[in-house]
């Protein structure tokens, strides 16, 4: 589904990923690990086209994305969900409307929208405040309708960026068994993360990443750094 | 700030439109004229008023009898006894019929003035019958207007094309500073897969609308203004704006809601561009 060939991504002198080839298959749930500048986010950026690689190839399925045009790269990111660490919901919108909001951008009607909305927040447990605006709602409940966000376009990919990086263990939790339930329902994730007890948890496959470099790629891997 | 550049684009009509009026004013104070020696037949006269109007830089000929021209120079001088007593004395009348021309533009005159000198355009003996053109005394005059009008166009021109890109770019700036506030909603946007069209629509239009309203909060702010100059100024700058502001409402309107919904959606398009891009 994703094959990166020997990218390499350079900030002027810093070298953020360093000649990095891996290949991600449709369904799988891969976390990518690493400590803080090992270039996770980096290479997440390049999957989403925000960023271009200073050198080598990223192919979606057999497209090149960073050549791309505008539309095409709006119609590509239809494809992909994404979960922040930050959240990154918009604060003058309420949760159903944060959701809907998704929907409306990629061209919905409002029949989908009264049909959908509900439903997704029913499955992050989030019904009962589909009314109250981000400021009102806990980090886990932030995160959970992010998720909902990501999920609500039925895309193939799910990236999610640190999003347990400000949670306390309890709603890490439910993050995790919300992203392993879309993984279970064919969605490919790619987790992110520098949270061992998350990584031992899910039993999946596991990329190490350290200084730019991939230093281990485990089938069923645990967090070794 | 849209409306400071609409109501830049407003003053700027109405300074020209004051302008137009100063200048039409002293370029009907202009003219040449063409003086006969006495005793010229009409008949010959009239051919060369005929042969004037028929060329292009000609606006109009106005002839003077040597009878209209001795009792305009009567009523002139009615207060002068000396003067009048020495007409007297003459026993006859010593001036001649004249043809007064004004043309389209002040740089006109020479080719006019030229057209007395160049025989072949008159009849024959037309060159005979003409005693003098003021051109020549005038010259100096014409010439210097003609500069003037030609430099307050100009300058005119440059100051207005100086104002309004400042204008655009504070416009620019403004749409700016808002798609600015809206940035990480637009980068929401991006990321579940919007449209352009979508993420730099509201924009647009939030650019038109600002437009439309400062167009029509421009042309309310110039009815207290051009009444107060249509009182105040009218001698000074010779044209009453209040009533030029009235006969042309309609097209001033049309005009600002037209660079408003210009400037609004531009400003808006080009500050939004940015964000667009991968």
């Amino acid at each position: 589904m994703i094959y990166f060939n020997n990218v390499t991504k350079k900030y002027r002198d810093n070298t953020s990923l360093a000649d990095v080839t891996l290949s991600i298959i449709a369904g799988e749930f891969v976390s990518i690990v690493g400590h803080s500048g090992a270039g996770k986010t980096t290479l997440t950026k390049l999957i989403l086209a925000e960023e271009s690689p200073t050198d080598g190839t990223v192919y979606f399925e057999s497209t090149n994305i960073h050549k791309l045009s505008n539309t095409q790269l709006t119609k590509f990111r239809r494809k992909i969900g994404v979960v922040f660490q930050d959240f990154r919901l918009l604060t003058n919108k309420t949760a159903h409307e944060n959701i809907a909001f998704a929907m409306e951008a990629i061209g919905k009607n409002d029949e989908d929208i009264a049909r959908d909305v509900p439903h997704v927040l029913q499955l992050v447990d989030l019904s009962n405040r589909a009314s109250h605006f981000p400021h009102q709602l806990s980090g886990g409940e932030k995160q959970r309708l992010a998720i909902a966000r990501a999920i609500i376009t039925s895309p193939e990919l799910i990236i999610a960026d640190e999003p347990t990086g400000n949670l306390d263990p309890i709603n890490t939790n439910e993050i995790i068994n919300i992203l392993k339930k879309i993984n279970d329902l064919g969605t490919t994730v790619i987790l992110t993360t520098h949270n061992r007890s998350v990584i031992d948890q899910i039993r999946k496959r596991v990329i190490t990443l350290e200084n730019g470099k991939i230093i281990r790629d485990d089938k069923e891997g645990k967090y070794v750094l | 700030m849209m409306t400071i550049t609409l109501f830049v684009i407003t003053s700027l009509i109405f300074v020209q439109a004051a302008l137009s009026a100063t200048l039409s004013d002293i370029k009907d104070k202009v003219d040449v004229t063409a003086y006969f020696v006495q005793g010229t037949d009409e008949t010959a006269i009239m051919n060369v008023s005929q042969a004037l109007q028929k060329l292009p830089e000609v606006k109009s000929v106005n002839y003077t009898s040597a009878e209209s021209a001795l009792s305009q120079f009567k009523e002139k001088h009615a207060n002068d006894y000396l003067t009048l007593q020495a007409l007297d004395l003459l026993n006859q009348n010593p001036l001649g019929a004249s043809l007064s021309i004004k043309a389209r533009d002040p740089s006109q005159y020479e080719s006019i003035a030229n057209f007395f000198n160049n025989n072949s355009a008159l009849s024959k003996d037309a060159s005979n019958i003409i005693d003098k053109v003021d051109y020549n005394q005038n010259k100096v005059v014409i010439d210097r207007l003609t500069s003037i009008i030609n430099g307050a166009r100009r300058l005119g021109l440059i100051f207005s094309g100086v104002l309004i890109l400042i204008s655009i770019m504070i416009t620019f700036s403004t749409m700016r500073l808002i798609i600015y506030m809206s940035r990480e909603e637009i980068a929401v946007m991006r990321l579940v897969g919007a449209g352009q069209k979508y993420i730099g629509g509201p924009f647009m239009v939030t650019g038109t609308m600002v437009g439309i309203v400062s167009s029509i909060l421009t042309i309310l702010i110039f009815l207290p203004v051009s009444i107060w100059l249509g009182n105040q100024m009218t001698d000074f700058i010779g044209i009453n704006l209040f009533t030029y502001y009235k006969a042309n409402f309609f097209q001033l309107f049309i005009l600002l809601l037209g660079s408003g919904v210009i400037l609004g959606s531009i400003s808006s398009a080009f500050a939004i561009i940015r964000y667009l891009r991968k």
